[in-house]
């Protein structure tokens, strides 16, 4: 089973020089530590930022430069500053290249759910709609299982949908895995020592298993 | 040049009302109005309707507001910080329409603009798209959306001019600039008030003609949510 930050290290292998790329919260920020420095990518934040750098260290905090989850940061070299409608003019214009996110549940179809159980957590989508809604390129960094070990690749999302017919891959503890346009979570690659059996059972939604799977490598 | 300066935020937000429609400048508690939100805390008024992103923590911003019962309903798209307001919202306590953030900047945008309504692909399909209508545009399907405006906008800039030209720094300008355009009355709290022509104009984020209000605020907490120090 891959750990956070393993899942982070292969997500990172998708990205390609000359994008620009924003990063959800949880797993998604850690790609950026493992993005290799021979690429150029920039790194987006939602609440207005192009060029997003390296956290401070101690005596370079600014309360007023923080990423979308509310950490502190510093800018890279030629960064920009803009307001909240132009960072999602940018997103919903389709210039931001690549979408890596976290989800609750993902569905054959591509569908992503990450925002709400009703009764139970409201913290909103913030901005996770518009850039599902608009991203050509949408990577999802999940668990395979919840914690009480309930598979989140289903037939379709039980839980209220963020996004419909958006995700292309996702990255899980387990497994990478594409969504078929036919519908299906096509099996590409497994992480070490996990078996085609336990990503099977552990697959709720339809999985495309052809030919062989290679076993990730780090 | 036309004099937009008042004493403080006492004086800046002494006539807001009850019921008032408000808006409110930040990203988490990044770029947030703290005098203005100090000094409203003061007034006996109530059943307020706050556009905000999100909706402060239990203890700082919106969240002090929030926890005098000062707010009857929130338009916000995120708002996960904030326990005590899961805790009203949960119980029915308080009234919320969460609103994709591009969604909610861009009517923000719009109100200010003059533009009643957009089409946008975020939320088709979901929970969002509930009762709106759709329409395809080269084949893809979005939802209208309509402006938003307000009866005040509050906002926080880093520098101004008395005649209410705003500067904003680093990631503290987010909704600042856009909510100045969408409130019937725009107060403005800067760090930092000079006379008018001390400002570069190439370097002015928002015109004075959004502003009706400005001065200059004072012993700004700026807290930090999340303090992450590299190694």
């Amino acid at each position: 089973m891959l750990t956070k930050e393993q899942i982070a290290q292969r997500i990172a292998k998708e990205v390609k020089s000359g994008q620009y790329i924003n990063l959800g919260i949880g797993i998604p920020t850690l790609v950026a530590n493992y993005i290799p420095s021979d690429l150029d990518v920039v790194l987006q934040s939602e609440n207005g930022l192009l060029g997003i750098g390296p956290f401070p260290t101690e005596n370079a905090v600014d309360p007023d430069l923080i990423n979308a989850g509310k950490q502190t940061i510093t800018f890279a070299r030629g960064s920009a500053l803009f307001n909240s409608a132009e960072s999602f003019a940018m997103i919903r214009g389709g210039h931001v290249h690549l979408t890596i996110l976290g989800a609750m549940e993902v569905s054959e179809n591509g569908d992503i759910a990450n925002w709400k159980i009703p009764g139970k957590m409201v913290k909103g989508m913030g901005g996770a709609m518009d850039l599902v809604a608009s991203a050509d390129n949408i990577i999802v960094a999940m668990q395979h299982c919840s914690r009480s070990g309930e598979s989140k690749l289903l037939p379709t999302c039980e839980l209220p949908i963020t996004g419909i017919r958006c995700v292309k891959m996702i990255v899980t503890d387990l497994a990478v895995l594409e969504i078929s346009s036919e519908g299906g979570f096509i099996l590409k690659e497994r992480a070490p020592g996990v078996s085609l059996e336990e990503i099977s059972a552990k697959t709720a939604g339809k999985l495309l298993i052809e030919g062989e799977i290679p076993e990730m490598k780090f | 040049m036309i004099n937009k300066t008042v004493k403080n935020a006492t004086e800046a937000v002494a006539d807001i009302p009850s019921n008032a429609m408000l808006m409110m400048g930040g990203f988490g508690l990044s770029g947030i109005p703290e005098n203005c939100i100090s000094a409203l805390l003061k007034l006996d008024i109530k059943d307020l309707t706050i556009v905000s992103n999100n909706a402060g923590v239990d203890d700082f911003g919106i969240g002090l507001l929030l926890k005098k019962r000062m707010v009857k309903k929130m338009i916000s798209s995120y708002v996960g910080e904030n326990a005590e307001f899961e805790r009203q919202l949960l119980n029915g306590e308080l009234e919320v329409d969460l609103v994709p953030q591009g969604t909610l900047a861009e009517r923000v945008r719009a109100g200010g603009a003059g533009i009643p309504a957009f089409y946008t692909p975020a939320g088709v399909g979901t929970e969002v798209a509930e009762g709106k209508e759709t329409r395809e545009f080269d084949g893809k399907t979005y939802l209208l959306e309509s402006w938003l405006k307000a009866d005040f906008s509050i906002v926080k800039a880093w520098k101004g001019d008395t005649a209410g030209n705003l500067i904003f720094r680093g990631t503290a300008r987010n909704f600042n600039p856009i909510m100045a355009t969408a409130g019937k009355i725009c107060i403005a709290e800067v760090e930092e008030l000079v006379p008018a022509g001390e400002l570069d104009p190439n370097q002015i984020h928002t015109p004075g003609i959004y502003v009706q209000r400005i001065f200059q605020g004072i012993d700004y907490e700026k807290r930090i949510e999340q303090r992450t120090i590299s190694k």
